[in-house]
């Protein structure tokens, strides 16, 4: 596999005075699919909004290409591409207006229409996004990551809302990506088929759910 | 400048696709005016003399009915994530989309002022101070409000909130506003009106001026606190 794109050393994430995840350590090289597993409430979207740069990481190291980044997420959210739980879809624009607005390219540019018709959307370009079901605003979601051209995908549960067929071509574009040397990671909890992905399982990392991390908490909490 | 004018078109298009946001501040703002002359009676010196003031608090609230959905639909839908995530700064964000929002609720209020200032008998040099007033004024007021709208997003019922915050703030605006057209009305020479008129309009410049530094710095920050 290539070189090292985006390294994590002894993260930690308090949100709301409760530890989240500690101790977390991973490795993302170029062509690279981690997927993050664990129940509910072990910190897979806290993960992945702490790589965008959303959220800063209490303690540990963020390294993007043997560049430490913790303080300056800058450096990273360049080249990443976040999709969250909200689709960040305006009702009132249309399929297009919305799609060009965050990839900041012009309506008329062609790789606009290659994106929407990955998704199977282009058939929409022109129907304004409050007409749209969960699943056709998804699938305009997704189809930013086409039209942003960004190297790191992060995927906060991309497959909600989508059906079968819509799920195929997710795994078909994301595959896609990979060949090209992009790398990608991504948290669900429905099946998306990916070749020989990497796992990370957040629960052995969660207090919540490792009681052997909740001594360890106790003890940094004496400390402060 | 170029993601400056991107927001900015970006938001007077999403204005001007939902009218009704774009109409509900200026016609708050006309139909409350409106209703003095019927509750206080035609006597037109005392309306004359009510005036400015009259004016300048309803178009304060005005401006605040407008607030909460300067961020509000942006934090909800996600856009604001894609927003900090993007390769724009957020304090030319932040003034973007309040230079939107002047544009869409200040600019109304300031054109629809002269057909309040006829209504209660203003004469012609203190409507002349009025609209210089209010081009100094309502940008300020736009400033002022982002801040609070900021703060309050993570918060249920922020929209409560925002007068709380923000109606202190607006106080040394609406006094120099006021004021300005005071001295105007209150000046014996013709010649004088904008001698007499000009230390509150130097005020209203200075409240300006201290926002617009001061207002990208505490929204951006504000902004990236909310979606922690």
């Amino acid at each position: 596999m290539g070189s090292s794109l985006f390294q994590g050393e002894d993260l930690t994430c308090i949100r709301g005075g409760r530890t989240v995840f500690l101790g977390l350590n991973f490795n993302l090289a170029q062509g690279q699919a981690l997927i993050l597993e664990g129940p509910n409430g072990s910190g897979k979207s806290s993960l992945i909004r702490m790589l965008s740069g959303l959220v800063r990481p209490k303690l540990g190291k963020l390294v993007w290409q043997d560049q430490d980044a913790t303080r300056e997420p800058e450096i990273f959210q360049r080249h990443i591409h976040y999709i969250g739980h909200r689709n960040a879809i305006k009702p009132v624009l249309t399929v297009l207006e919305n799609l060009a607005y965050w990839s900041g390219k012009k309506k008329d540019d062609p790789s606009l229409d290659d994106a929407l018709d990955h998704f199977r959307m282009l058939p929409l370009k022109h129907t304004p996004a409050n007409l749209l079901s969960s699943g056709q605003s998804r699938r305009l979601t997704l189809s930013r990551l086409l039209a942003s051209e960004r190297s790191v995908w992060l995927l906060d549960e991309p497959s909600v809302g989508l059906d079968v067929a819509s799920v195929a071509l997710l795994e078909d574009v994301i595959k896609t990506h990979r060949s090209k040397g992009g790398a990608i990671i991504f948290a669900t909890h429905s099946p998306i088929n990916v070749e020989n992905p990497n796992k990370l399982n957040l629960q052995d990392y969660s207090p919540l759910y490792n009681k052997k991390l909740l001594a360890v908490e106790n003890e940094e909490d004496s400390w402060i | 400048m170029k993601a400056f004018l991107n927001i900015v078109s970006r938001d007077l298009h999403l204005a001007f696709r939902q009218k009704s946001d774009l109409t509900m501040a200026v016609l708050f703002f006309i139909l409350t005016a409106m209703l003095f002359p019927f509750g206080l009676g035609p006597e037109p010196n005392l309306l004359a003399r009510i005036a400015p003031g009259i004016i300048w608090v309803t178009a304060l609230l005005a401006v605040l009915l407008s607030l909460e959905r300067l961020f509000l639909a942006d934090y909800e839908d996600g856009s604001l994530e894609q927003l900090i995530l993007s390769s724009t700064s957020l304090e030319v964000a932040v003034l973007a989309k309040v230079f939107a929002h002047w544009l869409t609720t200040g600019l109304p209020l300031i054109l629809a002022a002269p057909l309040i200032a006829l209504l209660f008998n203003m004469d012609s040099d203190a409507m002349t101070i009025l609209l210089i007033a209010m081009i100094l004024g309502t940008p300020s007021l736009s400033l002022i409000g982002a801040i609070a709208a900021t703060l309050t997003l993570g918060a249920r019922r922020g929209g409560v909130l925002i007068p709380l915050l923000v109606l202190p703030l607006y106080i040394p605006t609406l006094i120099f506003g006021v004021g300005a057209i005071d001295a105007a009305m209150n000046s014996l020479e013709a010649g004088a009106v904008i001698a007499n008129a000009r230390p509150h309009l130097l005020l209203l410049g200075a409240i300006l001026l201290v926002s617009l530094l001061i207002t990208p710095l505490a929204g951006a920050a504000a902004l990236r606190q909310s979606v922690e």
